[in-house]
């Protein structure tokens, strides 16, 4: 057993690069011979006792895979030593202090060990799941973009594609032509000049998270765009393409635009635009408002209102996202309000005026 | 477990190294584009409507 052990870090020492670890091999071979001289009298070969052989030690000092640091950190250990033998006129301290680590080395080994080696065991399992998690950020943040960005030009392609060659998904009937939508399929386009002008998304139909995955989602029970009524959208505010990441940059009067097959629908956002006041719209209804992720009231026909009695007289547009940023605490709801009738795309083959007004 | 992969891996300085590198990279793809997209769902912060 012994002789396996002293034969593997024989051939330990000799996979190193001798050029550059020459010092470090220099100093296991001692350390190893340190250890050999004094032996295991303690343990003798009793099998069941988890002994930490040289090997393992000076194989697990060799081991991260990062070899600068271990240079460094060997160069300046044997530097240290070198100096404090090589050097009578040291100081004292200084001498004391290079010893220990020699002194150290030689001390049986034996429960010790075992709780070394199960500290750093644990140690690297946190290490590794703290750069799992890292991963898991960068994924949430970056390769999610990527994702989602891939599938909202595919959605892009299909969605044109679908409006020349169906027209009967078109029309954008009052009272949900387009109601039959499969899950998770576009169907309009959302603008948003004050966000840039070529901030568009396709909106997809419902909320699941499937859906939200490659794009702002239609709550499948409100209303359609145009529609009286409630037309309601969630989008991811990080990650996922984060299409409403700056939905809180959107003032009163700022423009809001759907595109569907053959119109551009306008809504304008609540409050007063001279103000900037979210609250002065004479509905009651904000422009802006930060709630509770369980207040569906916000998507309900007249948004806020409760009472499925009273039948909306306008037609507005909601979106929500979370809040604050990278949290899910709270919801962020903008609430839009539709600015007179949708404009035919024949009309206005350039875009509706809201697009170039910002 | 770090040092018995280093010393599991063949080929010298350079083929541990080029070995590292296969391996991390291979974990990172199986974590973001398999592990990552199954747990995500579960997971509560991508809850983005009001419900």
């Amino acid at each position: 057993m012994r002789t396996d052990r002293t034969r593997e870090a024989g051939r330990e020492v000799s996979d190193l690069d001798r050029p550059i670890w020459e010092e470090q091999s220099a100093f296991d071979e001692r350390d190893t011979a340190d250890i050999e001289r004094v032996g295991y009298p303690d343990f003798g070969d009793d099998p069941s006792l988890p002994v930490q052989p040289p090997v393992s030690r000076s194989g697990r000092h060799q081991a991260p895979p990062k070899p600068p640091h271990r240079s460094r950190h060997a160069e300046q250990e044997s530097a240290g030593l070198a100096q404090a033998e090589m050097d009578p006129d040291a100081d004292p301290p200084m001498q004391a202090l290079a010893r220990v680590p020699r002194q150290d080395r030689t001390r049986p080994r034996g429960r010790g060990d075992l709780v070394r080696t199960g500290i750093r065991g644990l140690g690297q399992m946190l290490i590794t799941g703290g750069l799992v998690v890292l991963l898991f950020v960068v994924y949430e943040l970056l390769v999610t973009d990527l994702v989602t960005d891939q599938r909202q030009e595919e959605l892009t392609d299909e969605l044109v594609q679908n409006w020349e060659d169906d027209p009967t998904l078109g029309p954008d009937l009052p009272g949900g032509g387009l109601s039959e939508i499969p899950m998770g399929e576009g169907f309009a386009f959302i603008r948003i000049p004050a966000l840039g002008t070529d901030y568009v998304r396709v909106i997809v139909q419902g909320t699941t998270s499937g859906a939200l995955q490659q794009g702002p989602g239609h709550y499948v029970e409100s209303a359609m765009p145009g529609e009286l009524g409630n037309f309601s959208l969630a989008g991811h505010r990080t990650g996922k393409g984060s299409p409403f990441i700056d939905l809180d940059v959107l003032r009163p009067g700022d423009a809001v635009v759907i595109e569907t097959m053959d119109t551009y629908f306008t809504y304008r956002v609540l409050g007063d635009p001279a103000t900037g006041n979210f609250g002065a719209d004479p509905s009651g209804i904000p422009g802006q408002e930060i709630v509770s992720p369980q207040d569906v009231e916000a998507v309900f026909p007249i948004p806020g209102v409760n009472d499925a009695s009273v039948a909306p007289t306008d037609a507005y547009l909601t979106l929500t996202t979370c809040h604050p940023k990278f949290s899910n605490q709270q919801r962020l709801i903008i609430h839009a309000v539709l600015e007179g009738p949708g404009l035919s795309k024949a009309d206005y083959p350039d875009g509706p005026p809201a697009m170039t007004e910002a | 477990m770090y040092s018995w992969i280093w010393r599991t891996l063949p080929g010298g300085l350079p083929g541990k190294l080029a070995g590292s590198f296969l391996l991390i990279a291979a974990i990172s793809a199986l974590l973001l584009f398999i592990v990552f997209p199954w747990i995500e769902p579960s997971l509560p912060f991508n809850d983005i409507t009001v419900e």
